[in-house]
């Protein structure tokens, strides 16, 4: 249990505020969230932060309590588990998620966190966590395919001051650094997480001083209440006593295994609500553990249920007492100590698309077809003629799922301030030339909405060196939902300079590549939404001159075109009414078939070995 | 005699400033603006003008003229259809974009795509490729190309860009496009990336150039059409364009490049506060300027408005130099509500917009805006355009009621929540360009204007710090006058990625010398003779391996000396300023830019009559309003009446034709010799 030393003993008052004054502070604490993220992408070096944006910006309030942020407070849990002082000028960080019951859920990711102090008083906390490119270990991008334990995932820091009372620990930051591979990166990266967390905590500051230290203290309070009545009221109108459950999988661990299942059931008990995990698989051998926050999922879900009611609001943590989340030990989602974590991506991903099946199926204004794409990672790394040592690490992007609201959208992020690298930009820095990147046709599920196409990036690289691949869905699909249909799913291939092509595994790590060999990174489509078969047909006639589905494709809307890709309505008219006379009846999930199935096709579909089932002892 | 006209359209009047050259005469004239046709309310305009100063319109002697032609033209969807040539495999760039999806986690689940403004079936290929480094690595296929043209004037396009990958390197691919463009689809419009902005990143630079070619055959039309009707009235006036930049341009340079006018508007609006607060000895500046729908802020420092490297229209966000202005979706028609869930209040970012209007406008409109708000605490007394404008003051209660009654307020404290909440997010945007740039905003005046601006700027002068807040005369006219005092500007750019360590003092020298020549060369060819040209570089540097840069200005005797040791130092010291910190990595070299700017326009600025402090008689009545939470008599001033040295104290609201002034409580506004009203604290003055 740490002790925080305040000079200034005097507790806080409690005051009305006025709804006004809260309103205000609550748009400034906005403000002062994008200007963390403003103050990050500026000034830190490694792509994946600054043009990726691989990060996520907090401030709590005095106890901790998330009062803007995306990802929940960890702070509760950090408070507990640090055992020493903390004082004025302290800036702790950490990469254990051991140590932070998950809050960040592999070594990649390095939170620092800190006090903010006015007057002797701790008045808030202000945070950040963001993906280093590199964290040493043993493969480059420090996420091992073949870990068993975290020990080989690189440096694990411990909660840790960094700075001490305002003094830089820089014996302590050389140790850490000299585990890494770009020590420029992290040094610059850290630097900045610190800066961005420094301006929240000058902002805070100038709000107290601008308010009031007690009204600024107490309106925080009725922000928080503010989301538990939104929450109370939501979760009383649209949870059911009535138990719902989902399951979806993660493919494989990387070892041969799986796929493996995340399973959740909902159900309302009295004024809150129950999220069980009871039914998911027990933690893997491999890397995919999914170290999930009890507090980030809450916060996940708060978010879902309250976005179309008032995207204005700021979330945070008051309605946590709504909500109890039950993860079973030693589970995919709770593994044990020292369970490798590093290839977590594709848990943290498909957590969105089990929320959004669970809370969809009793609410059509939720339900979203599949795609959550976890966010698919190509490391590319050696040493060009010049001696330098060179290390990518880029986050891919796929279809957005179908939406109750649209067409998902072709190639985008579902990560909340994610963007992609110019491809200019990679080729100015990087040894490489991306020879095409475009969407692939009808890689976004047929639906009254379609699903977002997933991207083809081809990359020829120009220096020998190695390759590591995460991804996942190439052997489940993206479901399409209420009649949508699935999704096309990911692969990867080399087409070697000789012109022979090898298809990689989803998850792959110390594959050579030489000078003109092209790997073909393609990533998985979104789920498609609603009845294919009342699309408005022109409009599937003008995705096809557009590109964005194929004269194949457009069947499946039963859609028929002429030579010069316009409509033929007769064909169409009669295609569609014989589909319909034909097909079974729509379900609400269409997952592309069983497991079983899936499993037997594999071979054959992917040219892949299809996984053995996960044996757990 | 020769006279310079200042002319900005705007969306409901054409304002009009005639400046005689000789003597700083002024004349100003208003006339409603013509949407269809701007330049024919233009015309009208320059006539009215004439006949008021009596004199000849072959009298004038420089046009000077914002337009909003080419920003409209985005902002409502009515531009070109674009044709886009792009190396293979990059087909879907735009389509793509930057695979960001706005709203945060979750937001995708809302967030409504918008269109590419060049159409993936007006999207053909090229096969070649240039290398990072500008090397070719695959020769043009000229016959493919040519295919591929004749598609694409099959496909009735009306404005090609050419944007290949790392044509910012090499543009000889874009170049030869472009000849066999011309010979296979005639007379079109071509912008080439490699032109309209020579940098690195694909999809910045090829949604620039389309934006160019999207308003361009708007533009372009419209200008000549102006210049055509021009020449017919006034032979020697040489019309020039306002630069999103502040600067001015020719028409040719206008009608080519239109993408450096889509701020023009704003910019006209800074400059003109600027001229205005410099008359009156204030040179570092914040300006605020509130319509309708949204609110513009800009900082001034020095007497120079901050550069951005951006230009925001719309959801529209390319690469062009502007006033670093940003916008706030908070206006006098932004529109409060309630949300049933949270019982939170919220204003915006959904407007009224002009039709219907806010509830007191008698339109129609039934929600209540900003503008209702302040006519329920007695801050519109005469209503609009001195008082031409009845308002519905009945309408605006009953709207603001539904407000007060969700929120168990009374209407008057529903109201002021209305017009806090509203200052606050327009607070949030002059933090933007202040604290978060670096600045404090104690050491800046607050200059407002627009509609809705002057009713505003009090209390945001209180929030922000910033004293004195000034209210210059007629700040409608605010724009024309910018149109008319600023100078011409010509900006040459390239990207020039180097670590200082491969590079050299002399070689920087020498390519910024190349990029004045450039930039020289169009203002010669505007009349503007190379002894009355001023050059100033910018560079943009970051550390090796940081993504964004920081601008980094030189002054012309710099670039002799030790470049690269004084761009450091004063990189280090301005990341300091904005983040915090410094580092001792090397730096990188980004963009070199010369900017070259010809004379200021020789205008002093019209005084008004000298009185003393008494204002009474410009005093036209005294009415309850409710300001600082609780009801006071204020007295309601015209401020035609008002001389120079006037003193009013507040709580007091000043009406003039196009906008109304609230001075609150403790606070006094005197009159200065140049009309504008100053606004300072009492326990200041």
């Amino acid at each position: 249990m740490a002790r925080i030393i305040e000079t200034n003993t005097d507790g806080f008052k409690s005051v009305d505020v006025d709804l006004v004054t809260v309103d205000i502070i609550e748009n400034a604490l906005r403000n002062a969230r994008y200007e963390m993220d403003a103050v990050l992408f500026r000034t830190a070096m490694s792509p994946g932060i600054r043009e990726q944006h691989d990060e996520f910006p907090l401030i709590a309030d005095h106890k901790g309590r998330m009062v803007v942020g995306q990802f929940g407070s960890f702070i509760g849990g950090f408070l507990d588990n640090y055992a020493g002082d903390i004082e004025e000028g302290d800036v702790f960080l950490t990469s254990d998620p051991y140590s932070c019951d998950g809050a960040i859920s592999h070594a990649n990711d390095w939170l620092v966190l800190m006090p903010i102090f006015l007057d002797g008083r701790v008045v808030g906390w202000s945070a950040m966590f963001g993906h280093m490119t590199d964290v040493g270990g043993k493969v480059p991008g420090s996420l091992p395919t073949d870990a068993h334990s975290i020990h080989e995932e690189g440096v694990v820091i411990p909660p840790i001051k960094i700075y001490n009372k305002g003094q830089l620990n820089t014996e302590l930051l050389d140790l850490i650094l000299n585990q890494v591979r770009m020590k420029q990166w992290n040094r610059s990266d850290l630097n900045a997480i610190v800066a961005a967390c420094r301006t929240a905590g000058r902002r805070v500051v100038e709000l107290c001083q601008r308010f009031g230290t007690d009204i600024y203290i107490s309106t925080l309070e009725a922000l928080l209440d503010r989301n538990y009545r939104a929450m109370s009221q939501l979760i009383q109108n649209t949870i059911s006593t009535e138990k719902l459950s989902f399951t979806d999988y993660i493919d494989d661990d990387g070892l041969g295994n799986g796929p493996y299942k995340i399973h959740c059931t909902m159900w309302r008990e009295g004024d809150h609500v129950v999220l069980d995990f009871e039914g998911t698989d027990p933690q893997s051998i491999g890397p995919i553990n999914f170290f999930l926050n009890v507090n980030m999922f809450k916060m996940f879900f708060g978010i879902y249920m309250i976005m179309v009611f008032d995207p204005q609001i700021l979330w945070n943590d008051g309605f946590y007492p709504l909500v109890e989340v039950r993860i079973p030990n030693r589970s995919l989602l709770k593994p044990e100590y020292p369970a490798a974590l590093s290839c977590r991506t594709h848990g943290l991903g498909r957590i969105f698309d089990v929320l959004g099946g669970l809370l969809g199926q009793r609410q059509p204004e939720f339900l979203c077809a599949a795609g959550f794409s976890s966010s698919p990672h190509l490391m590319y790394s050696g040493t060009d003629r010049n001696g330098e040592w060179f290390q990518l690490y880029q986050i891919g992007f796929g279809g957005i799922p179908g939406r109750p609201f649209g067409d998902g959208p072709d190639g985008h992020s579902l990560w909340p301030s994610f963007t992609n690298v110019p491809n200019e930009f990679l080729e100015a820095y990087f040894p490489l030339v991306i020879e095409s990147y475009e969407t692939v046709p009808d890689s976004g599920g047929a639906g009254f909405f379609r699903g977002g196409n997933g991207i083809d990036i081809a990359y020829r690289f120009l220096e020998p060196g190695t390759i590591s691949i995460h991804d996942d869905r190439w052997l489940t699909y993206p479901w399409g939902v209420n009649g949508g249909e699935p999704g096309m799913r990911s692969t990867k291939y080399l087409i070697r300079s000789n012109g022979s092509k090898e298809i990689l595994p989803s998850k792959c790590d110390n594959v050579d590549v030489n000078v003109n060999d092209v790997l073909h990174y393609v990533t998985w489509g979104g789920g498609g939404w609603g009845d294919p078969l009342i699309r408005d047909p022109e409009l599937v006639a003008l995705e096809l001159k557009r590109g964005l589905i194929t004269v194949a494709g457009a069947r499946n809307y039963g859609v028929v075109l002429n030579q010069d890709f316009s409509l033929d309505e007769d064909a169409t008219a009669e295609l569609r009414s014989q589909l319909l006379k034909s097909r079974p009846g729509l379900e609400v999930f269409n997952r592309g078939g069983e497991i079983v199935d899936l499993k037997e096709r594999c071979e054959a579909e992917t040219g892949l070995i299809a996984p053995i089932d996960p044996v757990f002892t | 005699m020769s006279y310079i006209l200042g002319v900005d359209v705007g969306g409901t009047f054409t304002d009009l400033l005639l400046i005689n050259e000789t003597n700083g005469e002024t004349h100003r004239a208003k006339v409603p603006s013509t949407p269809s046709d701007p330049s024919i309310g233009v015309l009208e305009g320059i006539s009215k003008i004439c006949d008021r100063a009596g004199i000849s319109q072959a009298d004038l002697s420089h046009v000077m003229h914002g337009t909003t032609v080419a920003t409209n033209a985005v902002l409502e969807g009515k531009g070109a259809k674009v044709g886009l040539i792009v190396t293979q495999g990059y087909r879907q760039i735009l389509q793509i974009a930057r695979s960001f999806v706005p709203g945060g986690l979750a937001g995708w689940i809302v967030w409504p795509k918008p269109t590419p403004l060049a159409l993936l079936e007006n999207t053909v290929e090229a096969k070649e490729r240039i290398s990072a480094k500008g090397e070719v690595i695959e020769e043009l296929d000229e016959p493919a190309m040519i295919e591929s043209l004749k598609y694409l004037a099959g496909q009735d396009v009306k404005a090609l860009t050419i944007s290949l990958i790392n044509s910012f390197t090499n543009d000889s691919h874009e170049r030869r496009i472009a000849e066999l463009a011309a010979s296979v689809m005639g007379e079109i419009p071509i912008s080439l990336s490699s032109k309209i902005l020579p940098e690195i990143k694909e999809y910045e630079r090829t949604l620039t150039t389309v934006a160019n070619s999207y308003v361009r055959p708007t533009a372009a039309k419209y200008l000549k059409n102006l210049e055509d009707e021009l020449t017919k009235i006034a032979p020697s006036a040489r019309l020039h364009i306002l630069r999103s930049d502040g600067g001015l341009m020719g028409v040719e340079t206008a009608s080519s490049a239109p993408v450096n006018m889509l701020m023009s508007g704003p910019a006209g609006g800074v400059s003109g506060a600027l001229w205005l607060a410099r008359q009156s000895g204030y040179k570092n500046l914040l300006t605020l300027d509130m319509g309708g729908t949204s609110t513009d802020v800009a900082l001034v420092q020095d007497g120079e408005p901050r550069i951005g490297r951006e230009t925001t229209v719309g959801d529209l966000t390319i690469r062009a130099s502007s006033v670093d202005v940003r916008t706030v979706g908070a206006g006098g028609g932004s529109i409060a509500h309630v949300p049933e869930l949270t019982k939170a209040l919220r204003v915006g970012p959904q407007s009224a917009g002009a039709v219907p209007g806010p509830a007191a406008y008698g339109k129609g409109g039934l929600e209540p805006t900003v503008t209702d708000a302040n006519a329920v605490l007695g801050y519109l007394p005469v209503g609009l355009l001195d008082g031409e404008m009845e308002l519905d003051y009945e309408a605006s209660q009953t709207a603001v009621a539904g407000v007060a009654q969700a929120l168990d307020l009374d209407i008057y404290k529903a109201a002021s929540g209305i017009v806090d909440i509203v200052n606050e997010n327009m607070f949030g945007a002059l933090r933007l360009v202040s604290v978060q740039q670096g600045y404090d905003p104690r050491e800046f005046a607050l200059v407002a204007f627009g509609g809705a601006g002057p009713l505003h700027a009090n209390a945001l002068g209180r929030l922000m710090g910033s004293w004195p807040v000034i209210i210059p005369p007629s700040p409608g006219v605010l724009c024309a006058y910018g149109d008319a005092t600023t100078r011409l500007r010509s900006e040459s750019s390239r990207t020039y990625i180097r670590r200082f360590s491969s590079t050299s003092d002399r070689e920087i020298e020498k390519l910024l010398g190349e990029l004045h020549q450039e930039a020289s060369t169009e203002l010669l060819g505007e009349g503007v003779s190379a002894d009355l040209q001023e050059v100033t570089y910018s560079v943009d540097v970051r550390y090796h391996g940081q993504g964004f840069e920081v601008t980094i200005g030189l002054s012309s005797n710099e670039v002799s000396g030790a470049i690269l040791e004084i761009i450091g130092d004063r990189f280090a010291k301005e990341h300091e300023r904005l983040f915090t910190f410094a580092l001792d990595t090397e730096c990188e070299l980004v963009h070199l830019r010369a900017v070259v700017q010809g004379e200021h326009p020789k205008v002093s600025a019209e005084m008004i009559a000298q009185a003393d402090s008494d204002a009474s008689s410009a005093v036209i009545s005294t009415r309850e309003i409710y300001v600082d939470g609780a009801m006071a008599s204020a007295s309601i001033y015209d401020r035609r009446k008002l001389r120079a040295n006037n003193v009013i104290n507040g709580p007091a609201i000043v009406t003039e034709m196009d906008s109304t002034t609230l001075i609150l409580p403790g606070h006094a506004g005197k009159l200065d010799t140049f009309g504008n009203l100053i606004i300072n604290p009492i326990s200041a003055n």
